[in-house]
């Protein structure tokens, strides 16, 4: 692949509106998940990483979900010089539900339909800023940001955009709340990544924001290196039993960015704290090599944000380099997993090669490299 | 932008007509449910999982075996170089309508697994035993030029040797698949934008 650089980059969630604040507050150790009895959600406890009540309230223009990715969207072009507007430039969106909650007291009429459409909020966006091109919108379930920012990547790298401006955005809703319930997915406390003891995932809101550009603005830019998608072809909510399909995606990535597994320094991993998921995660990492190697998951702190777990792990991947800290996995004691090596206290080390992995529904799979330049 | 890649197959599912490489294999009068059904019966099919598919998931399922079917050798490829790459305009809104009605009698974790768009490419990739790259796009329309130039990508960077991509789209009554196997070779037709879009507004 060719040279790809992050110019800009935003995290919108409960724990601040930039990435500084964000990244600040990780490192202070700050969680953003919260224990809630909401009944408008559901009628048991459970804990998630969500904005106040009133926050970003749908208006007449925009709903949350819009605000949140405009928001976002806002914050990253700072400082980047690009304009929207230009015809070099391409908008791509990331999400599972976006608007769903319009539809959730049961209002199917074809206008609710039409508003609650992925697509009818990239149109909204994409008129805010000035977009020139027709957006590009992901939904591959929870690997939906990594893929957002892989298919920015080769745009750029295939030379047919100079920037990409990728962006991604969920809400914690009685939605998807009922049904992680459903499946017995969700932890009633903050989650436990990789530990022994994990009994679920939390799940969390938020939004966050990569520009992509073929040319760096400064010698602190990182690069998107590689990158790998596969599915595991075997269940369509079950991982996979051997872990292959998302080693195999690792080692495309590291192929791609001619490294070697001992060349990276940090794994940035999935980990939502499911007994599965968690397993699969480390066989697969065992699978590429890769056992020994820092790895942290952030559900901890923002609970799974679902289409933009992806692009909300990358950002803080990103900082972990620049800062050259590591940052802990909240929640976890005993290794309840395959060998990997978890990290349980902030690191402070050089960071200069990053994995981020995230898997999903439907047999997914995602691996994706960030170095410095 | 001319391909180096052909279309070796396509299949549409559209208003009652089931069609490969634009023969008509099916025409039925029936609605969505019922149709599917009488699909999956009259192709001979026996996969009992796809029973418990929504919609979106048969159609998108029944499209790949009818595309599949006598054009493509499951030993031909290695599983992780081939890929599903499907757009379409609403999601998994059908299903999702679906799971908000069982919420409130007991919220349905074998309705809720089904409102993600991309669980129709899981179910291909399981009965054709794909791994390779996969991707879905949610568009107002099917946009060709789109897909031509993300498919082309993973083909000519050597990501992939085969790929099924194309349109899925399932609302209510309303349903549209269009599917086109494309990869290297001599047989069939160019894979580029002005194809697809003929092909699509076949039927």
């Amino acid at each position: 692949m060719k040279d790809v650089f992050v110019i800009g980059d935003n995290l919108l969630t409960s724990l601040g509106a930039t990435t500084a604040k964000n990244f600040e507050q990780l490192k202070n150790g700050a969680s953003g998940v919260k224990v809630y009895n909401d009944a408008s959600i559901s009628t048991q406890t459970f804990a998630a990483s969500m904005f106040p009540a009133d926050a970003y309230a749908d208006n007449q223009q925009y709903t949350k979900f819009e605000q949140l990715l405009i928001a976002s969207i806002s914050d990253a072009l700072n400082n980047t010089g690009i304009d929207p507007k230009s015809a070099d430039t391409i908008l791509i969106l990331s999400s599972t539900k976006g608007n769903i909650t319009l539809l959730q007291d049961g209002d199917y009429s074809a206008p609710t339909l039409k508003r609650a459409s992925l697509h009818h909020s990239a149109a909204l966006v994409k008129a805010h800023f000035g977009f020139v091109h027709q957006p590009l919108f992901i939904s591959s379930a929870c690997i939906s940001g990594l893929s957002a920012i892989l298919t920015g990547a080769r745009l750029i790298s295939a030379g047919r955009y100079k920037n990409a401006v990728i962006a991604g955005a969920d809400l914690v809703s009685r939605f998807v709340v009922t049904g992680f319930q459903s499946f017995q997915a969700l932890s009633a406390a903050q989650c436990r990544p990789f530990d022994r003891d994990r009994t679920g995932i939390n799940l969390g809101e938020g939004a966050a924001t990569v520009i992509l550009s073929a040319e760096s603005l400064s010698a602190d830019d990182i690069k998107v290196a590689g990158g790998s998608l596969s599915d595991d072809a075997n269940h369509i909510s079950g991982p996979s039993r051997t872990g292959e399909e998302l080693g195999t995606a690792i080692k495309q990535a590291l192929l791609e960015a001619v490294l070697q597994p001992g060349d990276i320094d940090m794994i940035s991993a999935h980990g939502t704290a499911t007994i599965f998921n968690d397993e699969m995660e480390a066989s697969a990492i065992n699978y590429a090599g890769l056992a020994d190697v820092p790895l942290n998951s952030l559900k901890g702190y923002y609970g799974h944000t679902l289409g933009a777990a992806g692009l909300v792990e990358a950002v803080v991947s990103m900082q972990s380099i620049q800062q050259g800290v590591i940052i802990p996995t909240p929640g976890f004691s005993n290794l309840g997993t395959k060998a990997v090596n978890v990290a349980r206290q902030l690191l402070y080390q050089p960071v200069n090669r990053v994995l981020k992995t995230a898997s999903g529904f439907g047999g997914c799979n995602a691996a994706l490299i960030f170095t410095k330049q | 932008m001319k391909s180096e890649y052909q279309i070796s197959a396509s299949c549409i599912i559209f208003g009652g007509t089931i069609s490969k490489n634009g023969e008509t294999l099916l025409s039925s009068a029936e609605g969505i449910d019922a149709f599917l059904t009488a699909a999956y019966h009259h192709l001979g099919c026996n996969y009992p999982k796809f029973y418990k598919m929504d919609n979106l998931s048969k159609l998108g399922w029944l499209a790949a075996e009818v595309l599949l079917k006598d054009s493509l050798d499951g030993t031909q490829y290695p599983p992780f170089e081939v890929g599903v790459v499907l757009a379409n305009a609403n999601s998994s809104l059908d299903a999702d309508m679906r799971y908000i009605e069982s919420i409130k009698e007991f919220a349905s974790p074998a309705l809720f697994v089904y409102t993600l768009p991309n669980i129709v490419i899981g179910e291909i990739c399981i009965r054709h035993k794909f791994k390779g790259e996969n991707l879905f796009f949610i568009q107002p329309e099917f946009d060709a030029a789109a897909m031509v130039t993300q498919v082309d990508y993973l083909l000519h960077e050597q990501k992939l040797k085969a790929c099924v991509c194309g349109w899925v789209d399932v609302l209510g009554a309303d349903y549209k698949a269009a599917l086109f196997l494309v990869e290297q070779g001599t047989e069939g037709i160019a894979f580029n934008a002005e194809n697809m879009n003929r092909l699509f507004t076949a039927i």
